[in-house]
């Protein structure tokens, strides 16, 4: 295969791959704590950018589908008892389902009818959840500390937990490479550029943008099952954070949209600021705003982001970074 | 046939952009739509191609009953179109934007054989030297010939010309009406919108005219040239129909 020959892809992949390895080499518990955060944002970031960088949708509340994940993954395995693996792969299916069924409504929306149209289903379900007994109504659910028994242990399931997640980042990675070397992909990027010209060129956009939106919402469901089964507790409102879904916005526009590496580049170097900044008395109060600014600079200097600036500069770079 | 219109109007509110139009293209021939700016003409297009939906009326292509038909349909089917005003896939390669028309028009090929295709076409309509630079950063007789390009890419049956020869020079018209023709021996139907009348009456072999949306004459070139009804309605100022005459 030809496609598998793209050195952007195994860069993308090896980043990943080395900087996902350092806690093991170092055997430190602090730096997986760290890496977690940090691929957990670049899977959120390059899953974002399947809708967002390829189709040309912004979706403002994409972390409803961390949420709505995370809560039926967790469901099925504090009232259920079902294993990590099937809850994980259950929350993958029910973000996936609502993407399938919200992009046949709202992503005839466009433009910013769109993105005000995530924002409002992400509270509307943030909302029912409070509501939703079953699911442990605005004080969430827990897991009894006996669960990670089934795991050799708590230290033990943190580290699967940490595998698993590397393995979903490769997974996105990979996926969100594929997409764009597709006929699938270049369907969405005509969508992107002019819909209604690729509409007259024989893309069927409402179906193209359905499954874009529904790949998009996968990984997010994934993960949102992994963290929550970490965290121990989930509740409404950490689940649907808002203020997560617009970092989101922020990573990928940081790292360049639209490319296989900008969103691995801009999860983790967001991060790393964002940590540093959390340490600082002063900004600790004032990370949105931050991020808001940030967002503002970039769509104002860079609006391709830095792997878009990169790649713009010349051929080898081009042909480098995916 | 392979395109028959029958009493198609499209309102926009009160007004009547295209009004009660009919008519049939046989297989493999051109015609010319002329008629003044704001008759109606790529209305009745964006109708033909189901960008619109009629107000009323009826539209057949190939035996098959396309009024209701989305774009896509309207692609899949064979019917390709160009833009009068340009829509470039800006920062996508003009490869890129050609492969699109093969992908996804009337052949539904895989992105192997769609380059493959886009590879020919760009060399056919003469854009295989700007093959890898994006779409935005070409020029405007070079975006014309992309939307050409995309358009024959998609292998359509019948192709929609929407002023393609507009803003070209000279010899830029002269090199677009070769391809035209050479289209047209590939065995495509055309039909062409254009202002420039020595070339629609050149390269018709029929024409029909557009006045404030409705069907006011058709024809061989020769015959609409002359009709009176045409050259008052049409051009409304005795010497540009002198001009219309002579050409
Ligand atoms: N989407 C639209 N909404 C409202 N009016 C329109 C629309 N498209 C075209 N029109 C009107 O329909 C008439 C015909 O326009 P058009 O088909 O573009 O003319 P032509 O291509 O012959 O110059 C014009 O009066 C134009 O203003
Ligand atoms: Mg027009």
């Amino acid at each position: 295969m030809k496609t598998f020959r793209s050195p952007g892809l195994w860069l993308t992949l090896g980043i990943v791959i080395v900087a996902a390895g350092f806690p093991l080499l170092a055997g430190s518990a602090s730096l997986r704590e760290m890496m977690f955060v940090v691929l957990m944002s670049v899977t959120l970031a390059s899953s974002l950018n399947i809708l967002l960088g390829y189709t040309g949708y912004v979706s403002f509340g994409h972390i409803v589908f961390f949420g709505l994940g995370g809560y039926v993954g967790f469901y099925t395995m504090a009232e259920l008892g079902w294993n990590l693996l099937p809850a994980t792969l259950a929350g993958g299916v029910a973000a996936a389902v609502l993407a399938f069924l919200l992009g046949k409504s709202i992503l005839r929306l466009r433009g910013a009818y769109f993105a005000l149209a995530t924002i409002g289903i992400n509270e509307a379900l943030k909302a029912f959840v409070n509501n939703f007994g079953p699911f442990g109504g605005p004080t969430g659910m827990e897991l009894h500390f006996s669960v990670y028994k089934n795991y050799g242990g708590a230290t033990q399931a943190l580290w699967t937990t940490y595998w698993g997640l590397v393995l979903i980042t490769l997974l996105v990675v990979l996926t969100s490479f594929l997409v764009k070397r597709s006929k699938f992909g270049l369907g969405l990027m005509a969508i992107r550029e002019d819909e209604d010209a690729a509409e007259v060129m024989g893309v069927v956009a409402p179906d193209a943008k359905t499954w874009a939106f529904v790949l998009s919402a996968i990984f997010p469901g994934l993960i949102g099952v992994l963290f929550f089964f970490k965290n121990g507790n989930i509740e409404p409102e950490d689940a649907f954070r808002l203020q997560l879904s617009i970092e989101m916005i922020v990573m990928l526009m940081l790292g360049g949209q639209g490319t296989v590496l900008g969103p691995v580049i801009g999860g983790a170097t967001y991060q790393r600021v964002r940590g540093f900044l959390l340490t600082s008395p002063i900004f600790k109060n004032m990370q949105l705003a931050v991020a808001g600014l940030l967002l503002l600079l970039i769509v104002l200097f860079i609006p391709s982001g830095a792997v878009g600036w990169l790649r713009a500069r010349n051929d080898t770079l081009r042909r480098l970074l995916e | 046939m392979i395109l028959e219109l029958k009493n198609v109007t499209k309102q926009f509110g009160g007004l009547t952009a295209v009004d009660n139009v009919s008519f049939s293209l046989p297989k493999g021939q051109i015609l010319g739509l002329i008629g003044p700016n704001g008759a109606g003409k790529t209305t009745l297009f964006n109708c033909i191609s189901g960008v619109y939906s009629l107000t009323s009326g009826q539209v057949i292509f190939n035996q098959q009953d396309i009024t209701d038909c989305k774009p896509y349909h309207a692609a899949h089917l064979g019917l390709a179109r160009t833009h009068q005003i340009v829509r470039p896939l800006n920062e996508l390669t003009v490869r890129e934007n050609v492969t699109v028309g093969a992908c996804f028009g009337r052949e539904d090929h895989g992105l192997v054989e769609a380059t493959r295709i886009a590879d020919e076409i760009m060399e056919f309509v003469g854009l295989e030297e700007r093959a890898d630079v994006l779409a935005g950063s070409l020029n405007v007789a070079q975006k014309k010939r992309l939307e050409m390009a995309r358009a024959l890419a998609a292998r359509p049956y019948l192709l929609l010309l929407d002023e393609v020869l507009a803003g070209l020079n000279l010899s830029e018209v002269a090199e677009m009406l070769d391809t035209i023709y050479q289209i047209q021996e590939k065995g495509i139907s055309i039909i062409m919108i254009e202002h420039i009348m020595h070339a629609v009456m050149n390269v018709s072999d029929h024409v029909i005219v557009l006045n404030y949306g409705e069907l006011i004459a058709e024809g061989t070139p020769e015959a609409v040239a002359e009709n009176p009804q045409v050259i008052e309605a049409y051009l409304g100022s005795p010497e540009l129909a002198d001009k219309l005459l002579e050409d």
